[in-house]
C-alpha cells in the first residue's frame, strides 16, 4: 500500500456545510425580491440610491476594512439594507456618505465583522438622519414612469437639491401631522409614501420566511417585535384612539418590517440567546411604539434598534441559560 | 416522560450505511503486533516478558501496576522480537512489546486463563475481570473492574447501558448488538450481579432498529432489562446526556455518574465482559469498524489487539486516492493518526478513512454571534464566549464559564459557520488551566 498523502487536524473532523460567507450572501440573495418591488414602485431611482449606497460600504470595506473583508459578503447586506431604508429622492452622493459612514464608523472602526456594537446601516442611516434631516424625509410619491427621477439624485455634494418631485407623507407622518389614516390594503402592497424598501410587507416577510426555513434567520426576535408592536398598539389605541392609531396599521406602517425582518436580525449586534432574542424583541417593539406614539418622530424603528442594540451584552449576560448538571447542584443546596 | 433525549446536540451526516448491514468477520492474523503498555486510563502495565521469550496467545505482556490499571496480553502466540518506544494512534511514543507472530502456531484455544463466572464471589468476579484486562471499550478505555466497584457511600440502583453509538460512522457496537444480543445481555448479568443492582436500562439510538429487535428478542425472562429507543442525536452516547436521557436527572456538575445511583457501562464492554468469561481467554481482540469513503473496502472486524493500522488498512483493500484523513475513533471526537505504524488498542472503536470533501475548511472567519453554537453544546455552555476567552489567554475566567463542563464533544465546532476550532481551543485551554492551577498549588 502506497501512504496517501495525510493531513492531521483536531477533532471534530466532520464540519457542517455552511459558513459565514454562505450566510451573508443568501442573506442579501434574499433581499433581491425586496430591491425588485422597491424597483416596481419608485422606478430606477429606487435602484440608484440602493447602488449608491452599497458603492459607498463596499468601496470603505475595502479602503479601511481588513483585508479580503469584501468576500465575506457584510457589507453588502449593509449597503443595500441602508439603500432600502432611505427615501428613494435622497441625493445619491448622502447615499453614499450613508454607507460609507455605516462601514467605517459603524463597523471597521470596531474590529470589523462581528466586533461591532451597533447595526452598521442602521449608524449610516442615523448618521444621515442627523446631517441632512430634511432630505431624508422628503418622501416621494410611488408609481408613475420607471425612468422618471424621484428626486434630484444627481445633485452635486453641498449644493442645495432642488425639490420638485411630487412627495407624499409616509402613512405614519400623515397620522402623525395630520391625522389621516392610509387604508392597510395600501400599506400590506407597498403603495404608498416611504423609504425604498419598506412599502411592501408582504415581500419582506416572505423573504424572512424563506431565510427562516434556510435556518439564516432566528425568528424570535421578528416574531417577538411584532407580537410586541401589535399588542401595545392595540392596547395604546384603546386608551387613546386619537393620538394611537390602530394595531394593524402599526404593524404594516413604517420600516417596522424591514427592520424587524432584516435589522433585528442582524447576528452581530442581536443576542446571541433564544430567551435574549425575545428581550430584545420586546424590547424593540416597546421602543418604536413608545416613539411612534409619543415621540416627535413619525418613525422610530431605527432607534428602538439601536437603543436595544445598545443593551445586547447585557441581555446575553442575563439570560445565559443554566450550564448542565448545575440546576440540580442549586437544587441541592437550597434543601 | 415521552421524550428519550436530550436539549440541543447536532446532527452529523450518519454515514452508517457503509458498514451497518455488514457481518463481523476475522482479520487474519498480521505478521507483527504491537502492544503498547499504556492502553487504558490509568497507569500502564508494567513490563513482564523480555526480548526472545515466546509467548502463547493469552499470555500477559504486562501486569496491572496498582489498582487503576489492567494487565495487558499477548494477542497471538509468537516470539517477542523487540520493546521498545513505538508510536501511539495518539501521537506520542509509548514502551511497546512487539511480537513477532508464530506462523505455525494454532493459535488455538488454550485451558481457561479466566475462571467460570458461575459460584465467583462478587471480589473474585472484579478480581478477575481486571485480571482479563478488560477496559471499556467505547474509547475512554477506563478499566471496568473499577466501574464494578463503584464508592460505597452512593447506593447504585440502575446500570445503564450505553448502545447509543452517536458518532457517524461507527458500526461496531451495533453489530454487536444485532450478532452477539446474547453476549451483551450475559455480560449485563455478571455486572447487575456484581453491582448488586435489579434494574438495567440498554439505550440504543432509534436508527438501528434491528439491534432494538434482536436485544429484545433474546432478553432474558428473570432480569430487569428495559431496552430504551433514544433520539438520534449526537451526542446521545455521551455519559451524562445518556443518564439524563434515561432517567430524566442531571448529574451534578464536576460530579461521577454513581451520586446519581447509576453507573454507565458501553454495550461493547458488556460483550467483552461476556466473551472473557465464555472463552476463557483475557481480552485480546475487539470488533473495530473500519470505514469511511476514503477506504476501498470498508468492513466491522475482530481484530487482534495490536494490530498496525496499515496493515488493518491494507486487509481492506487499502484506501482510495482522494484519501486525506485517517481517524482513530469517530470522526467528531476520534485523533487524526499521525503515523500508519500504530497498532489498534483496546480502545479503538474505529478507524475512519476521510476524503478530501469530508476534511474540514481551514479559512476562519471572525465569530458573527449567531448562536449555533449555543443550540448545539449539550452542556449548555457559551462556546462562543468561551473562545473569545480563549484566544485572549483568560483561563481562569474559562474556568468559572464552566469549562470543565465541557467534555470536547466538538457540536460548537461542528455548526460553527466561522470555522472557528473552538473544541480545539477548550482542549488546549484545559491543559493550559491545569497547567496553571498545578504551578499555582506547588
Amino acid at each position: 500500500m502506497t501512504a496517501p498523502n495525510l493531513i492531521v487536524t483536531a477533532s471534530p473532523h466532520l464540519k457542517d456545510k455552511d459558513t459565514t460567507p454562505r450566510i451573508m450572501w443568501t442573506v442579501a440573495a434574499s433581499l433581491v425580491p425586496v430591491i425588485l418591488t422597491s424597483a416596481f414602485f419608485f422606478g430606477i431611482s429606487a435602484l440608484l440610491v440602493i447602488t449608491a449606497a452599497t458603492a459607498g460600504a463596499l468601496l470603505t470595506e475595502r479602503a479601511v476594512g481588513r483585508p479580503n473583508a469584501l468576500k465575506d459578503g457584510s457589507a453588502v447586506i449593509t449597503g443595500l439594507l441602508l439603500g432600502l431604508s432611505l427615501p428613494p429622492g435622497i441625493a445619491l452622493w448622502m447615499a453614499f456618505l450613508g454607507g460609507a459612514f455605516g462601514i467605517g464608523f459603524g463597523k471597521v472602526i470596531w474590529g470589523g465583522l462581528g466586533q461591532n456594537g451597533f447595526n452598521p446601516a442602521l449608524i449610516g442611516r442615523a448618521f444621515l438622519q442627523t446631517a441632512f434631516p430634511v432630505a431624508i424625509t422628503t418622501w416621494p410619491k410611488p408609481g408613475g414612469n420607471f425612468f422618471a427621477l424621484k428626486g434630484d439624485l444627481f445633485a452635486f455634494p453641498f449644493m442645495h437639491p432642488s425639490s420638485d418631485a411630487v412627495t407624499q407623507a409616509t402613512p405614519l407622518g400623515l397620522f402623525k401631522f395630520e391625522k389621516q389614516l392610509t387604508p392597510i390594503v395600501d400599506m400590506v402592497l407597498g403603495t404608498t409614501g416611504g423609504s425604498v424598501g419598506e412599502t411592501s410587507a408582504v415581500v419582506i416577510l416572505l423573504c424572512g420566511a424563506y431565510l427562516a426555513w434556510k435556518g439564516y434567520l432566528n425568528w424570535r426576535s421578528p416574531v417577538s417585535i411584532l407580537l410586541t408592536v401589535f399588542v401595545l398598539g392595540f392596547v395604546l389605541h384603546l386608551i387613546n384612539p386619537a393620538k394611537a392609531p390602530d394595531a394593524l396599521f402599526q404593524l404594516f406602517s413604517g420600516g417596522l418590517m424591514l427592520g424587524a425582518v432584516y435589522m433585528a436580525t442582524d447576528m452581530v449586534t442581536v443576542p446571541t440567546t433564544n430567551k435574549g432574542r425575545w428581550v430584545f424583541g420586546i424590547g424593540t417593539g416597546a421602543i418604536v411604539v413608545v416613539i411612534r406614539v409619543y415621540g416627535g418622530l413619525p418613525e422610530g424603528v431605527m432607534y428602538a434598534i439601536l437603543i436595544m442594540n445598545a443593551f445586547t451584552p447585557l441581555i446575553n449576560r442575563a439570560t445565559q441559560p443554566a450550564v448542565f448538571g448545575t440546576r440540580t447542584l442549586k437544587q441541592k443546596e437550597a434543601k | 416522560m415521552a421524550f428519550f433525549g436530550f436539549a440541543h446536540g447536532v446532527h452529523p451526516p450518519e454515514e452508517k450505511g457503509l458498514t451497518s448491514g455488514l457481518p463481523i468477520r476475522r482479520m487474519p492474523y498480521p505478521d507483527e503486533l504491537i502492544l503498547p503498555l499504556r492502553q487504558h486510563a490509568g497507569k500502564p502495565a508494567k513490563l513482564c516478558v523480555k526480548v526472545g521469550d515466546y509467548v502463547e496467545r493469552g499470555d500477559p505482556v504486562g501486569q496491572a501496576d496498582g489498582y487503576m490499571s489492567v494487565p495487558i496480553h499477548a494477542s497471538a502466540a509468537g516470539t517477542v522480537s523487540a520493546i521498545d518506544l513505538w508510536p501511539h494512534p495518539d501521537g506520542s511514543y509509548v514502551q511497546s512489546v512487539h511480537i513477532k507472530v508464530d506462523t505455525y502456531a494454532l493459535q488455538a484455544a488454550r485451558p481457561r486463563l479466566v475462571p467460570q463466572w458461575e459460584g465467583l464471589t462478587v471480589e473474585q468476579v472484579i478480581k478477575a475481570v481486571q485480571e482479563a484486562g478488560v477496559v471499556g471499550l467505547g474509547g475512554a478505555a477506563f478499566p471496568t473492574h473499577v466501574k464494578l466497584a463503584p464508592p460505597k457511600d452512593y447506593a447504585v440502583h440502575t446500570l445503564i447501558i450505553n448502545g447509543a453509538e452517536c458518532e457517524p460512522y461507527l458500526t461496531s457496537d451495533h453489530r454487536t448488538m444485532v450478532e452477539f444480543p446474547e453476549r451483551v445481555h450475559f455480560g449485563c448479568r455478571v455486572m447487575m450481579h456484581t453491582l448488586g443492582v435489579t434494574k438495567a436500562v440498554i439505550g440504543v439510538e432509534k436508527n438501528k432498529p434491528d439491534a432494538i429487535e434482536a436485544l429484545e428478542r433474546t432478553k432474558p425472562k428473570d432480569l430487569d432489562i428495559t431496552i430504551l429507543p433514544l433520539t438520534v442525536k449526537y451526542p446521545q452516547g455521551a455519559e451524562k446526556m445518556l443518564i439524563h436521557a434515561v432517567t430524566g436527572v442531571e448529574v451534578p456538575s464536576g460530579k461521577l455518574p454513581v451520586t446519581v445511583g447509576v453507573v454507565v457501562q458501553n454495550v461493547g464492554s458488556l460483550a467483552a465482559i461476556a466473551e472473557v468469561f465464555d472463552t476463557g481467554l483475557p481480552l485480546i481482540e475487539r470488533i473495530v469498524t473500519v470505514t469511511g469513503h476514503g477506504l476501498k473496502r470498508p468492513a466491522n472486524l475482530i481484530v487482534p489487539v495490536g494490530t498496525k493500522l496499515k496493515d488493518l488498512l491494507a486487509y481492506c483493500d487499502g484506501v482510495t486516492p482522494n484519501a486525506r484523513e485517517v481517524i482513530n475513533g469517530g470522526p467528531m471526537m476520534g485523533m487524526s493518526v499521525s503515523n500508519l505504524e500504530a497498532p489498534v488498542l483496546k480502545g479503538t472503536t474505529g478507524i475512519v478513512v476521510l476524503t478530501d470533501e469530508e476534511v474540514r475548511a481551514d479559512t476562519v472567519y471572525p465569530c458573527i454571534h449567531c448562536g449555533r453554537c449555543l443550540e448545539a453544546c449539550p452542556v449548555f455552555l457559551n462556546p462562543s464566549w468561551l473562545g473569545d476567552l480563549a484566544r485572549v489567554k483568560r483561563y481562569q475566567d474559562m474556568a468559572d464559564e464552566h469549562l470543565a463542563d465541557c467534555m470536547l464533544c466538538g457540536s460548537c465546532s461542528y455548526v460553527c459557520p466561522s470555522n472557528i476550532p473552538l473544541s480545539q481551543l477548550f482542549q488546549a485551554s484545559k491543559v493550559a488551566l491545569r497547567r496553571i492551577q498545578t504551578a499555582g498549588a506547588a
